[in-house]
């Protein structure tokens, strides 16, 4: 079996938040509690879309203690495959879904003195949940968020009035940016830095504390890839003896379970390296795109993390 | 069932036994003739009914004087059991995970009443009941791990995971096979591992590690260790060697069935929700081995293995010295019969033996 265990949900509340971001809310079907977690983590929700079985990972944004349901927040992806889509087109009220167990890749490290959260627009929603379960621990943390404009900053307005002091916002439309230089400079010892939002982000803050000496057990930081669309192309798996067609829209991984051939995976957004899968032979250039492979190792060709990256070329072979 | 429990000591006059019923499901651990190391790990979602894999905690007779043998450990060495500040969340995970699988899987012997952080306990064996706010320290004796651990067969580890690694951060260590929390506290995974032989080179610590990094809630998972002990001694610490390893000398032809035993440990491992921590229960079962030579099978494969144990292995589980006499034993028990695959008796099925 691959990915983590399931649970049988069903929608109980849909929030339009603005122009792009939909909020939704997930109980048992069956009425029981659902899972405790850890602030940071996501589930992976499946969407029937058609015919194609799509696996979405959304960061849970409730309570982590609280047990009778779970919100996650969607950012409409116009130009993505269509996961997005089909979550604030298709999902009516009283639907049944299915969703995985907790997992988590983006943890606090309790040892922190302090918690310096940064985020970028959507990636606000793993701290809404580690902002919660430091109120329970009475943990200390700093909240800096960049949006593009007012309309558009989710949960702003209510970060800001219930957390006044933690509470930072930052428009991009009012030319306001984070002064991260300073904001790095000033913090005191022993404070560990958290970045999630747009991958530019991301690098410029960890090489931005990297340069300035934090140790790198300091940083952390998550970004869910979408897999992209990409050009077709075809993979022949060696051990199951399949030669499977990737189509534009679908990921190498989504193509291989189609097949009917049971890969691995947990996080489906080429960050837990679970899906890592070894090429055993190809023809033609890789388009990596997780975070899990080394540098040497994408230079290597000899791994690929199915989930989020393609190929562009002749042959592919996979011991899969 | 209701268990009756063994009224017993692990020490001085060691008067620790297994009944029929504890030989019968001791958790032999070779399913063929012989052993090497291995990423040996399997999910841990029950087993055969009556056997020790069949509860999340194995509850058996030894479990009301195996708690006493605790108490008189960490008397005498509180270092015993220590949790670094940032591990409190987690110690409250494993209470709760405890608590609600005793009290879900041994009804009869366990209770747990929730009325959202008001919680009562009821462990009927060791006779308490305490009522308690969940997540507020200042409710109960200990800290929420020493607490519940106080209660549990087996040692505990309880692992940090930060920059996919495993961090020895938190503990209950009192049934050891020589190792030392108080030593390998904040150590990570491949460094608290260092002593061992052969393993390293054979890259088994670098896919156990990418293993237990992926262990996820709802899905624990569970594999074997076993070692070799002179007397039914839970405790064999560093801290204490001079008080055991002395014992290894004192075999002898006559009494080696009696006081030699086989130790196993059953060890599992699970993510711990709200601190994604990750906790690594350590349960021993003794087994002397006259009581194991009493199932044809494992007296045919016991010899088996420990004459072919590459000797790496034999001095590091610290028996390669009483190796010659255990095979002078144990070889009054192999009449050179093929075994059945598995590490399950079969009385039935294997034939008796022919010697
Ligand atoms: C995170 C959970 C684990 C903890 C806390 C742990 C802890 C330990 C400790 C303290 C020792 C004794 C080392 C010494 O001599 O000082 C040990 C030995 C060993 N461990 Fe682990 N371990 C863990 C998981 C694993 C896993 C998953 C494997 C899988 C292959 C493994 C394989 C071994 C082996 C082969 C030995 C040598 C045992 C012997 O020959 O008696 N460990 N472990
Ligand atoms: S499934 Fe997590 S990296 Fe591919």
């Amino acid at each position: 079996m691959s990915g983590a265990e399931k649970i049988q949900v069903k929608v109980t509340e849909i929030t339009p938040l603005n122009e792009l971001v939909t909020r939704f809310r997930f109980e048992r079907v069956d009425g029981g509690q659902l899972p405790t977690f850890s602030g940071g983590a996501h589930t992976v929700v499946e969407m029937q879309d058609g015919g194609i079985t799509r696996l979405n990972p959304y960061s849970l944004m409730s309570d982590p203690f609280e047990q009778s349901s779970y919100t996650i927040s969607v950012r409409r992806d116009d130009q993505g495959r269509g996961g997005s889509l089909f979550m604030h087109r298709q999902v009516k009220l009283g639907d049944e879904m299915t969703i995985s167990y907790p997992v988590n890749l983006f943890s606090l490290d309790l040892r922190a003195r302090k918690h310096l959260f940064l985020a970028g627009g959507i990636g606000i929603t793993p701290f809404l949940a580690q902002i919660k379960q430091l109120d329970v621990l009475h943990g200390q943390w700093e909240l800096h968020y960049a949006c593009r404009n007012q309309a558009l900053a989710s949960y702003a307005d209510e970060l800001a009035e219930r957390h006044p002091h933690e509470t930072h916002i930052y428009y991009d439309d009012q030319k306001q940016a984070i002064d991260l230089k300073g904001l790095l400079n000033g913090q005191p010892l022993g404070t560990h830095v958290y970045v999630c939002g747009p991958k530019g982000m991301i690098d410029w803050v960890c090489n931005t504390a990297q340069a300035q000496g934090w140790p790198a057990d300091c940083i952390h930081y998550e970004e869910f890839l979408a897999p992209q669309p990409g050009k077709p192309f075809e993979v022949h798996l060696k051990a199951s003896g399949k030669t499977v067609y990737v189509g534009e829209h679908e990921s190498l991984l989504e193509a291989i379970e189609r097949e009917g051939v049971d890969a691995p995976y947990l996080c489906r957004g080429g960050a837990c390296g679970q899906c890592e899968t070894v090429v055993l032979d190809h023809e033609g250039n890789f388009v990596h795109r997780d975070h899990w492979l080394t540098d040497e190792e994408k230079a290597a060709g000899k791994k690929i993390m199915p989930c989020v990256s393609r190929f562009e070329g002749k042959s592919l072979v996979l011991d899969r | 069932m209701t268990i009756q429990f063994n009224d017993e000591s692990f020490r001085d006059d060691y008067t620790f036994r297994n009944s029929e019923w504890a030989i019968k499901r001791f958790p032999f651990p070779f399913h063929e003739d012989s052993y090497m190391y291995s990423v040996n790990m399997e999910q841990h979602r029950g087993g055969p009914e009556g056997s020790v894999y069949e509860k999340r905690f194995d509850v058996d007779e030894h479990y009301v004087s195996e708690m006493k043998d605790r108490a008189i450990v960490l008397d005498q060495d509180p270092l015993r059991c220590q949790s670094l500040p940032h591990m409190t969340l987690a110690g409250w995970d494993l209470l709760e995970l405890i608590m609600v699988s005793k009290s879900e899987d041994y009804p009869d012997l366990f209770e747990l009443h929730r009325n959202g952080n008001q919680w009562r306990w009821i462990n009927k064996p060791l006779g308490i009941d305490h009522s308690f706010t969940f997540m507020d320290e200042t409710t109960l004796p200990y800290g929420p791990m020493e607490y519940i651990t106080r209660q549990a067969q087996g040692d505990y580890a309880v692992l940090d995971q930060r920059d996919d690694m495993l961090w020895m951060d938190a503990g209950m260590v009192t049934t050891q096979a020589d190792w030392s929390l108080d030593f390998d506290i904040g150590m990570n995974f491949f460094e608290w591992h260092a002593p061992v032989p052969l393993a390293h080179e054979m890259g088994v610590f670098q896919r156990a590690l990418k293993f237990l990094l992926n262990i996820q809630q709802g899905a624990p998972a569970r594999r074997l260790n076993w070692t070799m002990t002179v007397n039914p001694l839970l405790d064999t610490s560093p801290e204490n060697y001079s008080k055991w390893g002395i014992q290894k000398t004192t075999l002898t032809p006559e009494n080696i069935g009696r006081k030699q035993h086989l130790r196993v440990e059953l060890q599992t491992f699970f993510r711990l929700p709200r601190s994604n921590a990750l906790v690594f229960p350590i349960r021993c079962y003794l087994c002397a081995f006259e009581d194991l030579m009493t199932v044809p099978k494992w007296g045919r494969r016991l010899h088996r293995v420990v004459r072919d144990l590459p000797v790496e292995l034999a001095t590091y589980k610290g028996f390669i010295n009483n190796r010659p006499l255990m095979l002078e034993y144990l070889s009054q028990f192999d009449d050179g019969l093929p075994t059945s695959p598995g590490v399950w008796p079969d009385l039935e099925t294997e034939p008796p033996l022919t010697k």
